[in-house]
């Protein structure tokens, strides 16, 4: 007898209703979903799931975020039984939400710092060697003074406001001057006229101006990883990620300050723009940025590039995994945003929870509609009513276009120095073989 | 043995002439006068001294490239007295089906600029001067409307024309001979067959290591890409042009592409202005030894007096649709514009012109297709029948592959090692032997197409195709 329900009291009496079609249908996953994606549901309908209402005795539910909320709400009182599995994990913003997630590499950062740990090694400016992967953050309005002394240490530096918790480029703009932000003021003014909770909470950032560009467009990665658990932690990166470039050239010009065109990849933002071309909708596959930065700065830079991209997804994940609720009902899998300087830094920029499903391009849908095959290869084995007591390890074949990208159980079965050799920057030695399509050998452990 | 010897005193001399007028000439000049200072360089010996200077310090090298390039491009002179056409396309028919396509072509192109007033060949005004000049930085994002423009011709036309071409003293009649042509394409050329084409790509062979199959990640990089990466950078260490294009021909690590290709087509690293491709008019070079001739036209009212002829466009080419295919690959490999530009410029008056052009060349797209043709109809000919049968002539289909050198139809990567073989082999054959290889691996599903437009959806889409494992399973592992 279940507890858990998202209708209310009359579902009850409903899903009794339904018991005997159900029993015709046992054996078959029962699946539901709020987000009406043909990438989602051809790949539940290929698989001969069969799809029900929330109300009803359900195995697999692809939720919003939104949903999720209410599902783990503490009024709602939920309890999900054994064959019972979801998309999110239940606190997920502790990562996907942009100031949580600088908030927990902050303290990440710290607390490896105050065990000594040779990771959280500085340099003689006092930044970190191997963990300074996201651009100076600040909260607004919580931190606005500490912003305010920073600020005034880079007087021409250019700053990026994003809302906390808006997706797909909404609300973002670029300052320059301090007086474009008076309204986050902790003691501002208007803080008279509004309460803090109006004041929309928002991230501020350093902007990294000096975007690796191609064809002198400004790009950015869209990697997907898929997390089956945090603890012991266990990743996957999907090989097909691709690049979305603005359709404008860009430039750091101050003029162009607030042309998003030029500054911001979205697609959501680019679409719009007079160049937008739908056919490629702009993109590259990642394998494609690969073959370029190879051929025109080599092989090493390349390969030391790639291997800093998925250090840095395994710390952000290391990162939240602490505090994340480790549900084992539960899998998750995110769009991890990068952007590339020009010196081939990578630097992290978000992780979002609810990735975009729609496709703009034909390629789009035949990547999506993969990415989403693959992602129910490795959560729901066998495609079988799931057991969220299995232990999470699916065999190799069955990972499609994933490959393992941080295995904790494995890494720790080859010893705990592993955590030391396998920093950007050490050699990779005889364990690092082939790098061809990933460069990331350094931090697999399936070898 | 006279008769070589005279051929080769010919060549000398006519690459000689060549390389008189070039760059290299007057460098090679200035350095010859600057060692002069030099305490080794002695007045009694001075000829040996100053070669013996060249030797040491890379300009015999770069002289030596400059020679190769030479014979690479330039057919061998035939005999003496053989007129200027005879360069260009020795087969008097080839070259009246060619002069009739061009008449075609620039009857299609004016009609076009009379229709939408757009004179070709005229002075700038001097507004329009000014504000070019203006802009000349950011050229890149600026762009005329061109949507009133029609493409003056896709290859389908040109395939129409092709399919036409007869040689009127051919007579194919009634003997219906084991080698009668059920193709498309009707001229007698003469086209390799399997066993001479194994013996022309024998690097591509089952015992020789290759890029595009024995770097795959099963493959330990000891067994071969290791020591062919060494011995590429060794290649161009020694900036050996000869020997870059012996190498290439087991395909390019990616790092080293990028140098490589620019040795091969020997692109000087000097910096140069960058054109734009339409105005070059270094360009009219290639015609010499192209089929094809630059359209002309007369300033207004001077017909017919040379002084007042112009080309256009500039470099004498018309580009057709799909035409920027050739440079998109090219940009994965070269972000420096003045770079890009010279090893497109390179490659297509070496090679891609062939395509777009009718000559009897064994590298022209008409002897593509009919090499194509003839070994699907010889090794695959149930595939070819049947095809055929149903309405489906497969060079309907593959035609636009080998048009375009397969730009837009491979993965990048792929098409890159692809071309690493065209320039190792300085030759197009290797498109029609992958076109052919390409029906060959669809083989079974074509089996069962009824239709053309089934056939096509069965060819549609080779993003995810290998072409290396290809090449080779067709020409050496196939039971012929």
């Amino acid at each position: 007898m279940r507890n858990y329900t998202i209708g209310g009291p009359d579902a009850q009496e409903e899903a009794t209703g339904k018991q005997s079609d159900i029993r015709i249908m046992a054996g078959k996953v029962k699946w539901v979903t709020d987000i009406e994606k043909s990438v989602l549901i051809n790949n539940f309908e290929k698989r001969g799931w069969v799809q029900v209402t929330e109300n009803e005795d359900w195995n697999f539910y692809w939720m919003s975020v939104q949903t999720i909320r209410n599902v783990f709400s503490v009024e709602t009182g939920y309890r999900l039984s054994d064959d019972q599995i979801v998309n999110h994990f239940p606190n997920h913003y502790e990562l996907t939400r942009k100031d949580l997630m600088v908030k927990n590499i902050k303290r990440y950062r710290k607390e490896l710092e105050k065990e000594g740990s040779p990771l959280a090694e500085k340099d003689e400016s006092g930044k970190y060697l191997y963990l300074d992967f996201v651009p100076v953050t600040y909260m607004l309005p919580a931190d606005y003074n500490l912003f305010v002394e920073e600020f005034r240490k880079s007087p021409s530096s250019t700053w990026i406001m994003k809302p906390c918790g808006k997706a797909q480029g909404k609300g973002i703009f670029l300052i320059n001057k301090l007086s474009q932000i008076k309204k986050w003021s902790r003691d501002s003014k208007t803080s008279s006229f509004m309460t803090q909770s109006t004041k929309e909470a928002y991230v501020i950032s350093l902007y990294i101006n000096n975007p690796l560009l191609i064809g002198g467009r400004k790009f950015d990665l869209r990697l997907y990883v898929l997390v089956s658990t945090y603890r012991p932690l266990r990743c996957y990166m999907y090989k097909l990620g691709f690049c979305r470039f603005c359709t404008v050239k860009y430039t750091p010009s101050t003029s162009e300050l607030d042309n998003m065109f030029v500054h911001l990849t979205n697609v959501a933002i680019q679409k719009h723009g007079e160049d937008y071309n739908h056919i490629h909708g702009g993109k590259w596959t990642v394998h494609n940025l690969r073959l370029y930065l190879e051929s025109t700065r080599g092989k090493e830079v390349t390969s030391r590039l790639f291997d800093e991209i998925h250090w840095i997804i395994v710390q952000s994940l290391k990162a939240v995994a602490p505090v994340m609720n480790n549900d084992k009902h539960c899998f998750e899998c995110y769009g991890y945003d990068i952007i590339i300087d020009d010196k081939l830094k990578p630097w992290l920029i978000e992780v979002n929870a609810s990735p975009s499903l729609t496709s703009s391009t034909a390629n789009d849908r035949i990547l999506k509609y993969n990415l989403i095959n693959d992602t129910l290869n490795i959560a729901v084995p066998n495609g079988e009513i799931p057991d969220c007591k299995w232990n999470k390890s699916p065999p190799k074949e069955v990972l499609g276009n994933y490959e393992i990208l941080y295995d904790e159980e494995l890494a720790q079965g080859d010893g705990a120095d592993r955590e030391l050799r396998s920093r950007p920057g050490q050699s990779l030695g005889p364990r690092g073989g082939r790098s061809r399509d990933s460069g990331r050998t350094v931090l697999t452990t399936w070898k | 043995m006279l008769q070589e010897e005279s051929d080769l005193a010919l060549i000398i001399a006519q690459i000689v002439q060549k390389l008189k007028g070039s760059n290299l000439y007057a460098q090679l000049e200035r350095q010859a006068w600057a060692s002069l200072q030099r305490p080794e360089i002695k007045l009694e010996s001075l000829k040996e001294d100053i070669k013996e200077f060249f030797k040491i310090s890379g300009w015999e090298k770069k002289l030596q490239n400059a020679v190769y390039s030479e014979l690479n491009v330039f057919p061998l002179p035939s005999h003496p007295a053989a007129p200027p056409e005879h360069l260009k396309e020795p087969l008097v028919y080839m070259r009246k089906a060619q002069g009739s396509w061009e008449k075609r072509i620039l009857k299609s192109l004016n009609s076009m600029c009379t229709e939408l007033s757009i004179p070709l060949a005229r002075k700038r005004p001097v507004g329009e001067q000014k504000e070019l000049l203006n802009k000349w930085n950011e050229m890149g994002t600026d762009e005329p409307d061109l949507s009133l423009f029609r493409p003056v011709y896709a290859p389908k036309d040109f395939l129409e024309v092709l399919i036409n071409l007869r040689n009127p003293n051919y007579e194919n009649g009634d003997s219906h001979s084991f080698r009668t042509h059920l193709g498309l394409i009707q001229v007698p050329l003469k086209v390799k067959d399997i066993p001479e084409l194994k013996e022309f790509f024998v690097e591509l062979g089952l015992t020789a290591g290759q890029l595009g199959i024995d770097d795959s990640t099963q493959v330990p990089p000891e067994l071969f890409e290791n020591e062919h990466v060494r011995i590429g950078q060794k290649v161009l260490s020694e900036q050996d042009s000869a020997a870059a294009q012996q190498y290439i021909r087991q395909g390019s690590p990616t790092a080293l592409r990028a140098e490589l290709w620019a040795l091969i087509l020997n692109i000087s690293s000097q910096p140069e202005v960058l054109l734009c491709f339409s105005r070059d008019t270094s360009v009219l070079g290639h015609f010499a030894y192209n089929s094809a001739s630059p359209p002309k036209s007369y300033i207004r009212g001077k017909l017919g007096l040379e002084e007042y002829a112009v080309f256009y466009p500039p470099n004498g080419v018309i580009p057709f649709h799909g035409f920027s295919m050739y440079v998109a690959p090219l940009c994965f490999l070269y972000h420096e514009p003045s770079k890009l530009y010279q090893i497109f410029r390179e490659m297509y008056v070496r090679f891609f012109f062939r395509l777009h052009s009718i000559s009897s060349h064994p590298s022209g797209i008409v002897s593509l297709c009919l090499l194509f043709e003839t070994l699907l109809q010889t090794y695959l000919p149930q595939l070819f029948y049947h095809l055929r049968e149903i309405g489906a002539q497969p060079l309907r289909i593959s035609f636009k592959w080998m048009v375009r050198a397969f730009s837009g139809y491979l993965a990048t990567d792929q098409l890159l090692l692809l071309w690493d073989r065209i320039l190792g082999y300085n030759s197009l054959e290797i498109l029609a032997v992958l076109a052919a290889a390409v029906f060959a691996f669809r083989a079974v599903n074509l089996m069962e197409v009824t239709s053309l437009a089934a056939a096509e959806a069965v060819l549609a889409d080779l993003s995810t195709l290998k072409v290396m494992p290809l090449l080779q399973i067709f020409l050496f592992a196939t039971v012929t």
